[in-house]
């Protein structure tokens, strides 16, 4: 099979006042096309600059990066990201923010049938009669289903998620993972899901990848056997917490708070 | 009480009371008409030389605008090279910081004298030279504490530099700017009447006070800083009016 996202052997340093800051070393990733790819690691190992370069907006010191069997050397119109901060525009209603990324990519929608399907995102991620509100008038959950919107409305290839539920309550974040779910059945993508919490990698991705401390390298790769729809329930399975062990104790090592020997299980 | 008519009550209220206030002080005192005028005295003044409070007024007024203006757009171009690019922000920082600090009624003679008898570009040159300070600041940090992610979010999709002032930070820096603004607008002002006054045979409301120091026409010169104090308020309201309509997404109502 194909790996719609392919990442070889990607090596990064940033240029900093103190020298070259070493942040991936060595890194490999492979997501099959409508696969869905957590990526977990220990704080500021290198987890942003990754999606920096599959987002096309920065190029690696050396090694490769492929998308859609395309060596990606900038940004391009099929990719939808999310961050942490959902980053609306103040001055615009929620529809008009949703309807942003087809202001700059080339679309064949007609304004009425853009307008539609923003309308039909929205309804999707449980914010129908929000249309016309300011982004100042809705919850931090909200805001986040908004920026989920804008990140799909011209159909992305590849949608890039970079810990886009981590500012938010535990109940909220719940909510959204299930939101995920719906959307994913009814808007097909691929996805590549950067976050610090397991429970959501576990519930949300079907592999789950451990980077190493910084400079990040590819330490682990967990599969997430799926049997048909996932509930909140089946997070607290034996099989579930198994999984949240290994991964736990992948992150210890990535760390350096564990002996590396069994690192590669 | 109903709300708006509070809201215009309750001001004018306040400015009945000191006018109230100030004739009381006068009459008490009773201090002469060569010490000190009183609101009584106004009008009169007023009636005297309508004709002149309109001509001067409306020569401070355009020169006042027009300086502002150019301050707007120097001062916008400048905030803009120096939010874009961190080596232009360290080179030209020192010397504006340097330059906004020297005070401007030691400009003042030095320009009268460059520029003899050149009264129009002088009162403008100096409404600009004191006022556009503030906006290059304010539009270069608006400019480059804008959130790396608000750009990345367009920029992962191919936009150019352009599209994305266009349609993210210049928006954004909107708010800021209007705050400026209102610094500015009172600056020019300032500038305009430091000029009026200091230039000999000058125009505008300036040179009228200016011409009744020379007569001690006390009356004169008090109805001369009322009719400053009303055109500093229209030009501040107008500033806050178009904030309303450009930036108004940035309000928070209050409670
Ligand atoms: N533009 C930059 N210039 C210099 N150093 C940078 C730059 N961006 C990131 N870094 C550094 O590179 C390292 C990795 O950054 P990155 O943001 O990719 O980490 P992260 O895994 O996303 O961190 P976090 O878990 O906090 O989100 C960090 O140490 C950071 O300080
Ligand atoms: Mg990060």
């Amino acid at each position: 099979m194909q790996n719609l996202i392919e990442i070889k052997g990607v090596r990064h340093a940033y240029q900093t006042d103190s020298g070259p800051l070493p942040v991936l070393d060595g890194l490999e990733l492979a997501v099959p096309e409508g696969g869905f790819v957590a990526v977990v690691g220990p704080s500021g190992c290198g987890k942003s600059t990754l999606t920096r370069l599959i987002a096309g907006l920065m190029k690696p010191d050396s090694g490769e990066v492929w998308l859609h069997g395309e060596r990606v050397k900038g940004p391009r119109a099929t990719v939808g990201m999310a961050f942490q901060n959902p980053v609306l525009l103040e001055w615009r209603s929620i529809l008009k923010n949703i309807l942003l990324p087809l202001e700059i990519v080339p679309t064949k929608l007609s304004k009425k049938q853009a307008e539609e399907r923003a309308r039909f995102l929205l309804s999707l991620v449980g914010l129908e009669g929000f249309e016309d509100k300011r982004p100042s008038e809705l919850s931090g959950g909200m805001r986040q289903r908004a920026s989920l919107c804008r990140a799909l409305i011209h159909q992305p290839e590849v949608l890039i998620l970079d810990e886009p539920f981590g500012a938010l309550d535990a109940f909220t974040r719940e909510d959204l993972w299930q939101t995920m779910h719906r959307v994913k059945e009814r808007e097909p993508f691929t996805g590549v899901l950067i976050t610090h919490d397991l429970r959501e990698s576990i519930f949300l991705a079907d592999q789950v990848v451990v980077l190493s401390g910084r400079p990040a390298r590819t330490q682990y790769v967990l599969d997430i056997p799926s049997r048909g729809p996932r509930t909140l329930d089946d997070l607290y399975t034996p099989e579930a917490a198994d999984q949240l062990n290994i991964l736990r104790h992948q992150i210890q090592i990535a760390q350096g708070r564990a002996p590396a020997e069994e690192a590669r299980a | 009480m109903n709300r708006h008519l509070r809201a215009i009550a309750v001001p004018l209220i306040a400015v009945a009371v000191f006018l109230a206030f100030w004739e009381w002080l006068v009459w008490v005192n009773g201090w002469p008409k060569f010490k000190m005028a009183a609101p009584s005295d106004l009008p009169p003044a007023y009636q005297r030389h309508w004709h002149l409070f309109l001509s001067m007024g409306w020569q401070t007024l355009w020169r006042t605008v027009v300086g502002l203006l150019l301050a707007v757009l120097f001062g916008t171009l400048l905030g803009m090279i120096m939010g874009f690019s961190r080596t232009m922000r360290d080179a030209l920082y020192p010397l504006l910081v340097g330059f906004n600090a020297i005070p401007k009624a030691t400009v003042v003679p030095i320009v009268a004298l460059m520029f003899v008898g050149q009264h129009d570009f002088n009162t403008v040159l100096l409404a600009f030279m004191i006022s556009f300070f503030p906006i290059a600041v304010s539009v270069s940090i608006g400019l480059s504490t804008l959130e790396p992610e608000y750009r990345d979010i367009l920029r992962a999709l191919g936009a150019s530099q352009a599209t994305i002032f266009w349609k993210i930070a210049l928006p954004k820096t909107l708010p800021e700017f209007f705050g400026a603004l209102k610094v500015a607008v009172t600056l020019a002002f300032i500038g305009t009447n430091l000029m009026e006054i200091v230039s000999p045979h000058g125009r505008g409301l300036g040179a009228l006070f200016d011409s009744g120091r020379t007569n001690s026409d006390f009356p004169l010169m008090f109805a001369v800083l009322i009719a400053l104090a009303f055109l500093g308020i229209v030009l501040y309201y107008v500033v806050v009016a178009l904030e309303k309509i450009f930036a108004g997404w940035a309000e928070r109502s209050p409670g």
